[in-house]
């Protein structure tokens, strides 16, 4: 069994911090440009913790398998950040910050982790403004905020409907200085096949250069993985198609726990599926909920009617009947949920009747369609790109689609796993957003990880490492990492069977989809644990590769993600089975009010899972870290 | 335009670049196309291809995509001769199969320029945007050392402005439009959108110079005023700020002639 020491510093909530970050050692000046550090992902979080170490004098290794660390999907994220600067005088304040997002998380997350994430979060608007990132601004040059999902203050920062590519482009910036100034030196296209660990910490990782396939060893002091979220295991989701878990799975090979696998959000606003050719899912930014209104046809033959003809007598604005204090802005988890409901009912939208509908037309009465345009224009375009409709003339049409995991690599109040001297930042550890995130939450956690709290929590991890106590790469450990991800490579070229890498990944996705998406239920999530073993070993026997391992082969990457997907899979079903209770983006139709509300078990299931791998095929072992609760009442959630 | 809600089925036959490797000797290769959803994405056929291609025994067609919603800069391709493809505005991800007609010949190529490599098929290397933007394409700010965020107002106008030149995704389809493979779209638009702001104001100077000659370095060519490169910009970047950055650097040629910059910023006291 692992031991999950959340390493939680004891006194007042709002002296945690700054009490750990005086009590946490220190390496001097001189002594860090002994350290290396790998960096595994530039996304938000690992763009700000390479450069951020860096510009402290460690010596940084930053490896990204896309072909230039602007690509890392925190780029797509489209409405904005969290912050508490109360700069609208509306009441927020740091407390509040950190009970929203409490709240929000469904009291399924560490109380001191999200109250130090609402605590720096102020420095990250300022960060994010010296470095040049062009946030919206009002008239007297002041910067200007909106509402998100949750909260009923307005704390969100945003730039138009980019700010997670704004806010990557910063800390691409700052990479990029450093890297220019020889301080990091940057890998593109090589991709983490492995993790090494020796003599129980993590002192390296093994990498395949993807364009001449060359196999290559690392070694470190201390390695951190920012390497993104899994919702990718639903084949189809706003993930970019790259995203994958590889880098997280073949840690959690290594001995790292995965925690809470089956916390995934399911974003309520997202452009409907359309055909079984499409390869991903187009999210249409929550901000649209600070304008649009959510309705569906209150009689079920009006469903397939053009909805411009609906009388408003006829329409259910069902979000805001059902929850009248939130609205449409409560959040994403009730959203989806609220949404699937009236679908389940017979009143869905659209050919598959999959669908609601987010409908501007007051708004433009409002503002007129310029101030519409103003606001959310880039979002109507790619609306109309993709659907060849207008959403100033018709009603968007939307669904719940896979979005973020809340789950990841178990981490402690340092944001190292149980692994000494494995950090793992952002979407890729589990530790703030408990069992639902917040809108505009995820880029505040990633670079709130990468700015501000790993340049205090991997100083106290490298000072009790002896400076070049580094083992040498060709150590038994580094050796037969190697060996490891040369025969996986190997095997999948050599297998040369009928199916393709892609097909695989679509039955996944629908075997995930179906017993492990927005609701789930025992019988289902059994029946997915019989068919996805079966489908490992399918896939493990008739998956073809074509090409070679010594050039560019963009199968034989998807392939090694695919098997990762697959195992991934089954510890999400694994653990939702096994949670017997409703909480979040987690949601057991046996667990639920009468009203279809989630309804949690505190005394059973306050807690984290953390799961052991014991082998493939072989049944992890749950390891389990109480939630205690000082400072706030767990309570049911209300947004009513 | 074709409504979504309603498909209709193509066929279209696809005149794809191949290439082994960077010293191969390149080719077209005719791919048939048959009975295509209309709503498919571009790249969504080309996910279709390669499955047929791959259960056929033969390579796949590489192509470079990732996030398939336009922000991301990965996706590149020239569609019949447009980097991008047909539509405006959009990145080649965001193209749809709508966009073409029953029986089109889809002509499918590699953004070409010499500081753009080709690396297998249809995927080229750009890690010289990269490089220019090491060499001065940021504001220096340390984490912990930022002032208070509303301390310094900047009038809506440059924000907005600077957010116009910030949206570049650097996906290169200015470099691949240009005649001369110029990168001064690209390059403008960094230096626009940190120049219009204060606090880019310190090192605007040592930027403009360092991100130009890192750029005539790395083999763009330059400009001559065609605006080949907004016309196929994903984000319908102006041109404006190529005027805007030959300004900023004559500007900061003269000042460093009269005033160099001193030899070293680094040591001290």
């Amino acid at each position: 069994m692992a031991t999950l020491d959340s390493k939680i510093p004891s006194g007042p909530l709002a002296d945690k911090w700054r009490k750990h970050k005086v009590d946490s050692k220190l390496v001097n000046p001189a002594n860090k440009r002994k350290y290396e550090v790998i960096v595994v992902g530039a996304g938000l979080a690992g763009s700000s913790a390479a450069s951020s170490l860096a510009d402290m004098g460690y010596k940084v290794k930053c490896f990204v398998f896309h072909d230039s660390p602007r690509r890392a999907h925190s780029i797509a994220a489209q409405g904005g950040i969290n912050a508490a600067k109360n700069y609208q005088n509306d009441g927020d304040s740091v407390y509040r910050l950190f009970y929203d997002t409490i709240k929000g998380g469904d009291y399924r997350a560490r109380e001191a982790n999200v109250h130090r994430l609402a605590e720096v979060s102020a420095n990250i608007i300022d960060q994010c403004v010296a470095q040049g990132v062009p946030f919206a601004r009002e008239y007297g040059g002041l910067l200007a905020n909106r509402s998100f999902g949750g909260a009923q203050v307005s704390r969100t920062f945003y730039a138009r409907g980019q700010t997670g590519q704004q806010l990557l482009l910063g800390a691409y910036s700052a990479l990029s200085r450093t890297v220019g100034q020889g301080l990091v030196e940057l890998h593109t296209n090589s991709e983490m096949l492995d993790l090494v660990v020796v003599n129980g910490h993590a002192k390296g990782v093994i990498i395949r250069d993807l364009i001449t396939g060359a196999i290559t060893r690392h070694t470190a002091d201390a390695v951190i993985l920012a390497t993104g979220g899994y919702g990718n295991v639903f084949n189809l989701s706003t993930y970019a198609r790259q995203s994958n878990a590889t880098a997280i799975w073949r840690a959690y090979k290594r001995g790292a726990c995965m925690a809470n696998p089956c916390y995934t959000q399911i974003h309520p606003t997202c452009i409907p599926v359309s055909g079984d050719y499409q390869s991903k899912l187009t999210l249409m930014s929550e901000s649209l909920r600070n304008d649009g209104r959510i309705w569906a046809p209150k009689k079920k033959e009006d469903a397939k009617k053009d909805p411009t003809t609906i009388p408003e007598a006829d329409r259910d604005y069902f979000l805001e009947r059902i929850y009248p204090s939130f609205g449409n802005l409560c959040p994403r988890d009730v959203a989806s949920r609220a949404a699937k409901r009236m679908c389940d009912e017979g009143r869905g939208a659209g050919e598959t009747g999959l669908g609601v509908y987010l409908d501007f037309s007051d708004a433009i009465k409002r503002l007129g369609e310029n101030g519409v345009r103003e606001r959310y224009g880039n979002l109507f375009d790619i609306y109309h790109e993709i659907t060849a409709e207008s959403a100033y003339k018709q009603p968007m049409r939307i669904y719940p689609a896979v979005h973020y995991t809340m789950g990841g690599l178990w981490v402690d109040y340092n944001l190292m796993s149980n692994v000494p001297g494995l950090f793992v930042l952002g979407e890729a550890n589990f530790s703030d957003h408990g069992a639902n995130r917040l809108g505009a939450s995820a880029l505040m956690q990633g670079l709130a990880d990468g700015y501000f709290v790993i340049p205090y929590t991997v100083g106290d991890y490298l000072a009790g490492q002896k400076p070049g106590s580094r083992p040498a790469a060709d150590s038994t450990e580094f050796k037969a990492a190697e060996e490891n991800v040369s025969a996986m490579s190997k095997r999948f070229l050599t297998t040369k069977g009928k199916q393709t890498v892609g097909q695989f990944h679509k039955r996944l996705g629908k075997i995930m989809w179906d017993h492990c998406g927005m609701a789930r239920t025992k019988e289902g999530l059994e029946a997915a644990l019989q068919k996805l073993p079966a489908l490992r070993e399918e896939f493990h026997a008739t998956v073809n590769v074509p090409g070679s391992g010594d050039t560019l082969n963009q199968s034989l990457e998807q392939a090694g993600r695919v098997a990762d997907f697959i195992e991934l899979g089954e510890l999400m079903c694994r653990d939702a089975l096994t949670r017997e209770e409703s909480c979040g983006g987690h949601f057991r139709e046996e667990h639920q009010f009468a009203d279809g509300e989630c309804k949690r078990d505190d005394e059973k299931f306050g807690h984290v899972a953390a799961w052991e791998f014991q082998g493939v095929g072989k049944t992890p072992v749950r390891n389990v870290e109480a939630l205690n609760y000082e400072f706030v009442k767990m309570s049911v959630r209300n947004y009513k | 335009m074709v409504a979504a809600t309603t498909s209709s089925t193509i066929s279209v036959t696809l005149r794809v670049w191949r290439q082994a490797g960077p010293k191969a000797l390149g080719q077209f290769k005719d791919y048939a196309a048959k009975d295509l959803n209309s709503n498919m994405s571009f790249l969504e056929m080309l996910d279709v291809v390669n499955d047929e291609l791959t259960l056929k025994g033969e390579e796949p067609i590489a192509f470079a995509h990732d996030c398939r919603e336009g922000i991301c800069g990965t996706c590149s391709l020239t569609i019949n001769g447009k980097p991008h493809g047909p539509g405006k505005g959009i990145a080649t991800c965001q193209t749809y199969m709508r966009s073409f007609h029953d029986g089109d010949i889809i002509v499918v190529e590699p953004f070409r320029a010499a500081a753009f490599p080709l690396i297998k098929d249809l995927v080229v290397d750009r890690t010289s945007f990269d490089k220019i933007m090491q060499a001065g394409g940021f504001i220096t700010a340390r984490a912990g050392s930022a002032p208070e965020a509303n301390a310094a107002p900047v009038p809506k106008g440059d924000s907005d402005l600077a957010m116009d030149a910030a949206q570049c995704i650097g996906c290169g389809a200015c470099v691949a439009a240009c005649k001369n493979a110029s990168a001064m779209l690209f390059v403008s638009a960094k230096v626009g959108h940190l120049g219009l702001l204060p606090q880019g104001q310190a090192e605007r100077d040592r930027r403009v110079l360092a991100m130009v000659h890192t750029m005539d370095e790395e083999g763009f060519g330059n400009c001559t005023n065609q605006y080949e490169c907004s016309a196929a910009c994903p984000k319908t970047i102006s041109h404006d700020f190529i005027a805007r950055m030959n300004r900023d650097y004559l500007g900061a040629t003269l000042r460093s002639a009269f005033k160099p910059e001193a030899a070293s910023s680094g040591g001290g006291a």
